[in-house]
């Protein structure tokens, strides 16, 4: 006010009751929208709980899709060769003629032959132990360890072999690896999913939020109108507003899924030596997380705050288009 | 700066609250907006300000029919006028100091550049102790001021106040009185909505626009 139109130190009933303070430090504005209430704490609730779930559904799919990749790099890099005994062969002969084709087949790195004692206690899981194998007609097993990157041609081995040796089949293993990968495929879908569903329930809640707090925060809207305030300028305070409670909401729910995952795999660290330890490594992989795991963690905490952005946004701007 | 022809408001299907309004503001001009409780001066006042649309007549605001008005036409018409709410409408989690700086921080102004002008003002209108208290503390008359306050901040061209005394004693009514003269001296036009004919009475060179039963007369 120091222009010519109006000189508030030319008279005023209250200008000689002010001493000349000294310039206070004033500070930065408070934000338009109260940044602490129940509803915005509410809200940051709902929004950590809901990534804090998507974030474990996504992870918990991560971790799958490397367990299963994994499962199915092993076993397809191995391939068996099993000859069934019968009468008047001699099987010793027969397993040297199997080994020497797989040998010479391209793309092989390996082979091993499996002993008769060997041959013997794969059926022990089975048939117990302490029996005589000596009248059951135990087929023998070569096993060939592939090349990486360099697969045999398995139609023209199998072939050889019939050929060759009577009895002898190939197993490429191919039926299992095809359904652990339907199986692996299909909890990563539904994990996605999961993850989708969540996302989309987070976004609702943030509709109703937004919609409560401009219901709640309508006079602020009004005076805001009367002073001089533009609609742009209302919907970016409370954008701002809503912005930091779903990346404040976004981050707690990260952070905590993150904390889970570290103590879910440090603890199965401290089990992996226990029977039941081993049982879950070999069927999960180790519980732990990779970079790509914590991208993705990190990649719904930016989604989840962006969500809330857009979302408050056109609530927002139809709100205000309702007051106008 | 502002002209109303034939104005009527209704509420819904119901009977016409105000009913052909006919009057004009000049610029630099001083009036007080009288009648009973009920008469509808705050209604008047809500048509200036454009938070209500008459449902006929005309109104002209700084040179614009209101009728089918753009939103950045209507924002910046408002950053012409100033207004002083009966409840002062302060945000209270706001400062006073913030309040006041409202109409200038909407504006989308740096602090640094309005920081000055804003404590200067308040201390003028006797708050200068009190900038950084919120409104929950401020006495009735503190609050009325720091309502003025944000209301002249701008520097409007138009400023308007419902019942800017009903809330204080004589005696602050009368150096209220005395503020919004000094500001008229100024240049900007003063409109008063006030039933206190006891104030109206310490300024008898001012305008009177008299609401009854729906019509307004105009007192020059």
């Amino acid at each position: 006010m120091t222009d010519t139109r109006f000189d508030p130190q030319a008279s005023s009933d209250w200008a000689t009751a002010e001493p000349e303070a000294p310039q206070p430090a004033l500070g930065g504005s408070q934000p338009l929208v109260p940044a602490a209430s129940i509803a915005g704490r509410a809200l940051v609730t709902v929004i950590a709980i809901m990534t804090f779930l998507a974030a474990l559904t996504a992870g918990a799919a991560q971790l799958v899709a490397e367990a299963s990749s994994g499962w199915r790099s092993s076993v397809a890099r191995e391939v068996t060769i099993q000859i069934r005994p019968s009468p008047g062969r001699d099987i010793e002969a027969d397993l040297a003629k199997a080994a020497a084709l797989a040998k010479a087949a391209p793309g092989v790195a390996d082979i091993r032959v499996y002993t008769k004692a060997e041959s013997e206690r794969l059926l022990e899981p089975w048939l117990g132990t302490g029996l005589n194998f000596d009248e059951l007609p135990v087929p023998r097993v070569v096993i060939l360890r592939l090349e990486a990157g360099n697969r045999p041609d398995f139609a023209a081995l199998r072939k050889a072999l019939t050929e060759t040796v009577r009895g002898a089949t190939l197993d490429d293993h191919r039926i299992w690896i095809d359904r652990l990968g339907v199986m692996a495929n299909t909890l990563v879908v539904l994990g996605i999913g999961v993850t989708i569903l969540v996302l989309a329930a987070t976004g609702l809640a943030v509709v109703f939020a937004t919609s409560g707090a401009m219901s709640g925060n309508r006079e602020i809207v009004e005076v805001l109108h009367f002073v001089g305030a533009s609609d742009d300028y209302i919907a970016r305070e409370f954008q701002r507003h809503f912005l930091q409670l779903g990346l404040k909401g976004g981050l707690i729910g990260g952070i905590c899924a993150i904390v889970f995952f570290l103590g879910a795999g440090a603890l199965s660290s401290s089990f992996v030596a226990t029977p039941g330890g081993s049982q879950i490594e070999a069927l999960f992989g180790t519980v732990a997380l990779g970079i790509g795991g914590f991208v993705a963690i990190g990649a719904i905490v930016a989604v989840v705050a962006g969500v809330t952005a857009v979302v408050s946004r056109v609530t927002v701007r139809r709100t205000l288009r309702e007051i106008g | 700066m502002v002209r109303f022809e034939n104005v009527g408001l209704r509420y819904g299907m119901g009977p016409e609250v105000l009913r052909d309004i006919s009057f004009s503001i000049e610029p630099q001009s001083f009036q007080f907006l009288t009648g009973p409780s009920g008469a509808g001066k705050t209604t008047l006042l809500r048509l200036i300000l454009l938070s209500l649309r008459p449902t006929r007549g005309l109104i002209n605001l700084f040179g614009h029919d209101v009728a089918g008005i753009e939103k950045d036409t209507l924002t910046a018409l408002r950053r012409r006028m100033g207004v002083v709410f009966q409840d002062f409408r302060l945000l209270e989690h706001l400062t006073t100091y913030e309040n006041v700086a409202l109409p200038l921080r909407v504006q989308g102004r740096e602090e640094a550049s309005y920081r000055a002008e804003v404590v200067e003002l308040l201390r003028w209108v006797g708050l200068g102790e009190r900038m950084h208290v919120l409104p929950p503390v401020l006495s009735g008359g503190e609050k009325q001021r720091a309502a003025i306050a944000r209301a002249l901040i701008a520097q409007p061209q138009l400023l308007l106040a419902d019942e800017p005394t009903g809330n204080v004693d004589p005696s602050l009514a009368r150096r209220l009185l005395r503020l919004f003269v000094e500001l008229n001296k100024t240049g900007t036009a003063i409109v008063i909505a006030t039933h206190d004919i006891a104030l109206m009475e310490q300024f008898d060179a001012a305008r009177r626009l008299v609401l009854g039963e729906g019509r307004l007369y105009v007192y020059d």
